[in-house]
């Protein structure tokens, strides 16, 4: 088992034929990712490396059965992209793009929250991320796949780089991940830390789960109550920004300390109350995963 | 981007915003005799700073003749500013504000925002005003009302109408306040702000419903779609960061003595925190993005050198799906183009990381390099002393 995504996924890249799509839908294939066509209006009818290219999502949906979309649509566009995805019956949208308006992203929040309200089951991740990996299985991002190992620990992050050395770690610790999921570093977003943490908690493969906060909003507080609440998983927590300066936005746009709200102070000690295991030192995350699988691995030994 | 407060006024007035009479903004190097101002006066002259507090700084003056509002504004502009807000720093003052004084009967507060929870703008207002939101959202926390927008239908009619109630707005200012309310919203809906305060709010003794002063923040991803917006100064950039910015590095300039290098945001970020937790503090924010190729890593090394401050330099960069054979071919190129006077110190890890390392051994250029982000964190502070 593994979350949002596994062998079966069938996924449509939008924005399939510009430079970044066709470039990270090149990658994913390599990976072994079942991309089963592209969307790019105008361009339908066509094939593009080795899959056939579609008009609208509507049309990709209806030819191939595809239940998952990868979007690299330019910030001006991309929130319609997630609509049209949606409302071709896609479950799970994964949008990559960096840079789209806020109010964009509360738009299609309210639309896609009617969707749900509806009936729909969709599960949007992103945007401002690097995508969705099941290691060994479906590759839906710009993370290198090299750096994964199929394995047993969940990985959620609101950073890109961040998520690759934490998974770097673990990987070197001789370990490996059940699904690395990046959530994205935009202040309005699809998935949260709590939607990651609970599709982890339901899931079989998933033994321990290491989340990475940084600065900016509540995700990381809104976590530490539901990890208290609900989560019997042990969880591992890094939140990047100790050292940023208030007032200024650090890259993400999510990532600024407006006020007394969203300091890394907070989140540290909402998420160690929670009883959450929080290094202070990224270097010794994958260190703190290893030491505590591996005594729970000698514990089931010893009791067999 | 952060809006001063006359071009906040400005945005204001084309959504017929309620406000005293504006007379005259002058910029450092200005002459006074540009300041033309008639009728009985007082005035009030103000430092156009992005930092709140600044009437306690002696950034808002009170002029009660047109010699005294020339004089203040004189010896205002150049001035420094330090507030609880600036961080220590000393803020400039480049450009003041002279507008018509009138006398305060009540102060609100009311501002929109995005309610990042909710996913939806909201306004967030108080009987209160004048004094800081923060402090009363702590104190008072019940005097805090909290609206939700839609952010396609705006400020409802009924909305506003509760609202008018909750602050107990008088009967005669009722719908002119209404009518605020809505196009306040609109304000925040049309220009893509993720912040519009009006603090204060204002009830004049003479029975007028006025906003003293504005605060806008627009969002950067957006200004796409805002020619007007984007062909604007950023204020709040200093000349390294505009300059960053032009060739898509994202750069923010710090106190410290270690210029970093790093691809990606959130390990950027963590790179800082590591730095500081090896007895060291960093120059400067710098995502160089997440492809790093040889050009873009020479004008990061230009960038970060431009800051005297810099004693030690530190590559922190995860190789994904650039490899980092391709990194360090880079890093050996951009070292050849730009002369590097400070210990250079490189942590590379991911695709190819033996490859990329045995290259930068090979290059003949001095670099020490890291296994871990920890141990290139301990090695940078420790070339910096």
């Amino acid at each position: 088992m593994s979350i949002l995504l596994n062998k079966k996924t069938k996924l449509i890249v939008h924005g399939f034929t510009g430079a970044q799509g066709t470039f990270h839908a090149q990658q994913c294939l390599e990976y072994g990712s079942n991309i089963v066509g592209g969307v790019t209006p105008g361009k339908g009818g066509g094939e593009h490396l080795g899959r056939p290219v579609f008009n609208t999502a509507r049309e990709a949906v209806a030819a191939t059965g595809a239940n998952a979309s990868l979007i690299f649509v330019p910030p001006p566009y991309a929130a319609d992209s997630i609509l049209e995805a949606a409302d071709a019956g896609i479950k799970v949208i994964i949008c990559i793009t960096e840079g789209i308006p806020v109010l964009d992203m509360v738009r299609v929040k309210k639309r896609l929250g009617a969707m749900k309200a509806a009936g729909r089951d969709i599960t949007l991740v992103g945007p401002n991320c690097p995508g969705v990996i099941t290691p060994g299985e479906c590759k839906a991002g710009i993370m290198p796949g090299y750096i994964h190992r199929k394995g047993s620990v969940g990985v959620v992050s609101r950073s890109g780089t961040l998520t690759y050395e934490a998974v770097w770690q673990v990987t070197s610790q001789g370990l490996g991940q059940s699904t690395v999921v990046g959530i994205g570093g935009d202040p309005v977003q699809g998935m949260n830390f709590v939607d990651a943490l609970a599709l982890f908690q339901a899931d079989a493969q998933t033994e321990a789960v290491i989340m990475i906060g940084e600065i900016g909003g509540s995700a990381e507080e809104d976590a530490a109550r539901y990890i208290k609440k609900e989560l019997t998983k042990p969880v591992f927590c890094f939140v990047a920004g100790k050292t940023a300066p208030p007032g200024r936005r650090m890259g993400h746009a999510g990532a600024i300390v407006e006020g007394t709200a969203g300091t890394h102070a907070s989140k540290v000690a909402a998420l160690k109350k929670a009883g959450a295991k929080v290094v202070d030192n990224l270097s010794e995350i994958g260190a703190a995963v290893a030491a505590a699988l591996k005594t729970k691995t000698k514990a089931r030994t010893a009791r067999k | 981007m952060k809006l001063l407060e006359y071009e906040g006024k400005e945005i204001f007035e084309r959504y017929g915003i309620p406000m005293t009479a504006r007379r005259g903004v002058l910029k450092l190097g200005d002459s006074l005799e540009r300041l033309k101002l008639d009728g009985p006066g007082p005035w009030v002259v103000k430092a156009q700073v992005l930092a709140g507090g600044r009437g306690k700084a002696g950034g808002v003056k009170l002029a009660r003749t047109p010699a005294e509002a020339r004089e203040l504004t004189g010896a205002m502009l150049g001035m420094k500013i330090v507030t609880h807000q600036t961080q220590g720093k000393a803020l400039i003052v480049e450009e003041v504000l002279v507008e018509d004084a009138c006398a305060i009967a009540r102060e609100i507060y009311i501002s929109v925002v995005l309610d990042r929870k909710e996913a939806c703008p909201a306004i967030i207002a108080s009987a209160e005003g004048g004094m800081s939101i923060e402090e009363l959202a702590l104190s008072n926390p019940e005097k805090i009302i909290k609206v939700q927008v839609d952010p396609e239908a705006g400020l409802l009619d009924y909305q506003a109408r509760q609202l008018a109630f909750d602050l107990k707005i008088p009967q005669k200012n009722f719908c002119e306040f209404t009518l605020f309310a809505r196009q306040l919203v609109k304000v925040f809906l049309e220009t893509d702000a993720s912040l519009v305060e009006v603090n204060p709010l204002i009830i004049s003794e003479d029975g007028r419903l006025l906003a003293i002063d504005s605060k806008i923040v627009t969002d950067d991803n957006a200004l796409f779609r805002h020619k007007d917006q984007a062909a604007k100064p950023d204020h709040e950039a200093s000349e390294i960061e505009k300059e960053a910015k032009a060739i898509g590095i994202n750069y923010i300039g710090l106190d410290g003595d270690i210029g970093c290098m790093v691809n990606g945001a959130g390990l950027a970020m963590a790179t800082l925190d590591t730095v500081k937790m090896a007895g060291g503090d960093a120059a400067n924010f710098l995502d160089v993005g997440g492809g790093a190729n040889v050009d873009q890593i020479t004008r990061a090394f230009q960038i970060i050198l431009k800051d005297p401050k810099v004693k030690a330099v530190l590559v922190n960069i995860f190789g994904g799906i650039m490899k980092c054979d391709n990194i360090a071919a880079g890093v050996v190129e951009a070292s050849k183009k730009v002369h590097i006077r400070v210990p250079l110190i490189v942590r590379l890890e991911g695709t190819n990381v033996k490859e990329g390392r045995e290259i930068l051994a090979r290059s003949g250029i001095k670099i020490e390099q890291a296994g871990s982000l920890w141990e290139a964190a301990q090695k940078a502070v420790a070339a910096a002393r």
